[in-house]
């Protein structure tokens, strides 16, 4: 751990706290600003964490990392990759000008998950302690070191998918997860009806799956476990086996592929594994083992809210276009009920009541008055 | 903690009690509501034995429209509701109080839907755990959390706790199972939370709600995470010379990239205890026992198998003792399951206590127990949840003697400020409740606390859903500390905390 920088900005962050409250300041918290896309417009004055980085604690045996949030998540995963063990949520690392880039803190606000979510779980499900400074400027510890706790509301978990909208992440306790000792790809040429009923009856088998992904006419799962135990479920899947597939799950991890960044928008389904599959020309992917679906293509917003809707899952527009401008609406289409948007606006004021962290970068209903929401 | 013992006094307002009931009469069928004295009696407690008190009032609804009936009820005469489910709660989270009307949602137990193809079930609060295990194994499904009570919990309990069991090291606690949920909020409106996908636009309010202790909303809907059954499991006993060679093993399983379906330990007192109860030829002289579940595939459990065995014995370990059939495991798991009845062989009382310390402190934290036990002159016996550091020492003790009592308070108090200290928390699994109010004081400062209050606030402006559990408010901790009273003697218990 010699090797990366080890530094404790607690007091320069909360001075930079206080004097933006006195001065009636927006913050926007900002890593290595990798997800800038996400969200809405960030709109205020950067509050940067990069510089408050390194791990504070790791202890393999008990399953746990406790580190800054401005420690990259390149370097968690070296140091991780020593013991044999990885973020088992698997969260993107997108490329700024070419590098891998993002931070714990970024992560865990963003509370986006990888190929493995379906069967590890996601990043609030990693999430076991937080160390925040709220809106009152106050230094706040929740949570614990240990997966069990019941104590005191579950603000950790909270925290994870905020975008930065309740307050500054201080340091994160996740727990992490040993890599198996065997991984193996396969490839399945069938047609999209074919690939999401298989999908749909290997997850209700008790197989050692870790991905599930369909595009280009090509299911593609990946299995984690054993040496015997993958060997034997390779047996009863078939396929083809996919060479260098680490590099293979990292670009999709990391949306490396041109899929990924399209001219329009990229747009997300969340949805039931089984969930009918969309009769909207364009281009699909359909990850998580049928729960996350992306789409790029013609179709409009409505036509999507309407498939959304129809499978009682969520839409958002994910990622502008490569040709759309920055101030285009980012948001979550899919209708948050009044009484849950009457929720997020007053938990927004018990953390931040003079609404000192930018609150327009989360998307949804009556958080913040300078909000889009197209629905 | 606090015991109190002797019998519970009605102390509930009559002429309250009479309007209250013969309005909620109009609102739900007559033998929904009970008022009299010997109705109520039942109720005065959960599992938390050792608080009581007798409600104002019990209602029972059969269904949705009735709970929401109540709940609009409650919030337009300003009175406070305490939901609870089969009542088997261990820290108090629904114990009654004489000025708040009792909401029992044992009735509501129906399994609503099962989706085999998406793997989830949407049931109602009433439902018990293991009963959603049984209805889809057909299906070659089941629920992964599996709390000690789980014949008899109701699954909107092991929301309100956050339950876990002995299968959470590797599937989790309830958060990690549950997608959606519907609730009525503090004026009785429904509100859906998540969603049929596994995440849902805006701000993880199911993590809020999940472990809230029935504190922000009456939830009357739940829809659950469902995982094929593995297709074998094997269980595996091993003796230790020395508790920290134990302790040792657990770390070292782990760190081998093994996460076993369950890992728990006896101690030594616990040992001697359930051997001379159930005898199944328990090595006595071992300090410490492991029972180490793996499940998967057939492939997978035979290699985990292989490399775990090998692992213990490289620390000590001895007198292994393997199950295969599900006969067998369930004979194996028999000493483990019997720690509470043969503790009631040796004992008139014994106190349940529920914490958390990281693995690596788990031999430190328990050699203090040991001297803990001898310096307050009571025996402690601990079986436990190893895999995730999540104690439960039993202090054995007799509760018609004060002196006892007293002295069971304080050890108590001592092994949680011990679990505290090496970086654990006050539950793992049982939740604040009643029980630890006070004690919570001591894990948040101020300023966590208000910030707790002021989530409260967001659900329940009014403070009217299950008053005075789970979260202290900084008034009362700044109480308690600044008047150094010990734990367990506030002069003015009646004092709002909620």
């Amino acid at each position: 751990m010699a090797d990366y920088p080890n530094q404790d900005a607690t007091n320069t962050l909360i001075e930079q706290i206080a004097t933006a409250s006195g001065q009636g300041e927006r913050l926007v918290i900002t890593g290595h600003g990798s997800k800038q896309f996400y969200g809405q417009a960030p709109a205020g004055t950067p509050l940067e964490t990069a510089g408050h980085c390194g791990i504070i604690d790791y202890e393999p045996g008990d399953l746990v990392l406790r580190a800054r949030a401005g420690t990259p998540l390149t370097q968690i995963e070296a140091v991780l990759a020593e013991q044999g063990q990885c973020l088992g949520f698997e969260p993107p690392r997108f490329a700024v000008q070419g590098a891998a880039r993002g931070t714990l803190g970024g992560a865990v606000a963003a509370g986006l998950s990888g190929p493995r979510r379906p069967w590890v779980g996601s990043t609030r499900d990693f999430v076991l302690g937080v160390t925040m400074v709220n809106g009152l400027g106050h230094s706040l510890y929740f949570g614990g070191q240990l997966i069990k706790n019941v104590a005191g509301f579950d603000v950790p978990r909270l925290m994870a998918g905020s975008l930065g909208t309740l307050g500054l992440l201080l340091d994160v306790t996740i727990r992490v997860l040993p890599i198996r000792p065997a991984e193996v790809t396969l490839q399945l040429q069938l047609s999209g009806s074919e690939a999401l009923q298989r999908m749909v009856e290997w997850q209700r088998r008790p197989l050692p799956l870790s991905g599930m992904v369909y595009r280009d006419d090509r299911l593609t799962i990946r299995l984690s476990g054993t040496p015997e135990g993958v060997a034997a479920a390779q047996e009863a899947i078939g396929g083809e086996r996919l060479e260098s597939a680490d590099e293979w799950w990292a670009s999709l991890r990391d949306q490396r592929p041109s899929f990924f960044n399209p001219e329009n928008s990229l747009w997300r389904v969340s949805c039931a594994a089984a969930a009918v599959l969309p009769e909207i020309a364009g281009d699909w992917t359909i990850d998580w083992g049928g729960a996350q679906r992306w789409y790029q293509g013609d179709a409009t917003a409505a036509e999507l809210l309407d498939y959304a809707k129809k499978i009682n899952g969520s839409l958002s527009r994910f990622r502008p276009g490569t040709t759309q401008t920055s101030s285009e609406p980012i948001v979550f289409l899919s209708e948050i009920s009044d009484p849950v948007a009457a929720i997020h606006q007053r938990l927004k004021k018990a953390f931040d009541p003079d609404g000192l962290f930018d609150g327009s970068r989360l998307p949804v209903a009556g958080i913040d008055q300078t909000s889009t929401v197209l629905v | 903690m606090t015991i109190v013992t002797g019998a519970t006094v009605d102390v509930a307002d009559p002429v309250l009690r009479r309007q209250l009931a013969a309005d909620l009469r109009q609102l739900l069928p007559a033998h929904c509501v009970l008022d009299r004295l010997e109705q109520l009696k039942p109720f005065e407690c959960d599992a938390l034995t050792a608080i009581r008190e007798i409600p104002l009032l019990v209602v029972l609804p059969e269904n949705r429209q009735q709970v929401q009936a109540v709940v609009q009820y409650a919030h337009k005469n300003a009175v406070a509701l305490i939901a609870r489910g089969a009542g088997t709660g261990l820290s108090g989270g629904a114990t009654p109080r004489a000025d708040a009307v009792l909401l029992v949602l044992s009735k509501l137990n129906s399994i609503l839907e099962i989706d085999a193809d998406s793997r989830v079930a949407v049931v109602e609060p009433g439902v018990r755990n293991l009963a959603i295990s049984e209805a889809v194994a057909g299906l070659g499904l089941f629920y992964a959390p599996d709390p000690s009570s789980q014949v008899a919990s109701s699954i909107g309990g092991n929301v309100a706790e956050n339950s876990g069991g002995v299968h959470c090291v590797k599937y989790g606690l309830t958060t990690h199972n549950i997608r959606q949920i519907r609730y009525f909020d503090h004026t009785g409106g429904l509100v859906t939370l998540g969603g049929a996908g596994l995440d849902a636009p805006g701000y993880d309010l199911m993590a809020l709600m999940t472990g809230s202790e029935g504190m922000l909303g009456v939830v009357v809907e739940i829809t659950v995470n469902l995982l094929p059954l593995p297709e074998s499991i094997v269980l595996l006993q091993a003796a230790f010379p020395a508790m920290d060679q134990a302790g040792l093993g657990v770390m070292k399983i782990i760190a081998a990239g093994i996460i076993p379906a369950g890992l728990e330990m006896m101690d030594q007192t616990a040992i001697e205890v359930v051997e001379n109860y159930i005898h199944m030829d328990l090595p006595l002289d071992a300090e410490a026992i492991l029972l180490i579940e793996l499940d998967g595939t057939e492939a997978e459990v035979e290699s985990q198998l292989a490399s775990v065995t090998a692992e213990i014995e490289k620390h000590g370990a001895y007198d292994l003792r393997l199950a295969r059939s599900e006969q067998d495991r369930i004979k194996l798991w028999s000493g483990r399951k019997s720690a509470f009845p043969a503790l009631g062989q040796v004992t008139t009382d014994f106190y349940i206590m529920d914490a958390t310390v990281p693995r690596r402190h788990l031999p430190y934290a328990l050699r203090q127990i040991v001297e803990l036990s001898g310096q307050y002159r009571l025996r402690v016996a601990n079986v436990f949840h190893a895999g995730d550091g999540n104690l439960h020492p039993l202090v054995l003790y007799d509760a018609s003697d004060p002196d006892q009592v007293a002295r069971t308070e304080q050890l108590a108090d001592e092994i949680l400020t011990v679990c505290l200290s090496l970086g654990g928390t006050l539950s793992g699994e049982h939740g604040i409740g009643r029980e630890k109010l006070d004690k919570s004081c001591d894990q948040f400062s101020t300023v966590e606390l208000e910030q707790f209050e002021r989530i409260k606030r967001v659900f329940d402006p009014e403070g009217r859903l299950n008053p005075g559990k789970a979260i202290p408010t900084p008034q009362r901790c700044a109480e308690i500390g600044g008047m150094h009273v010990h734990q367990g003697k506030v002069p003015f218990p009646e004092l709002e905390r909620f």
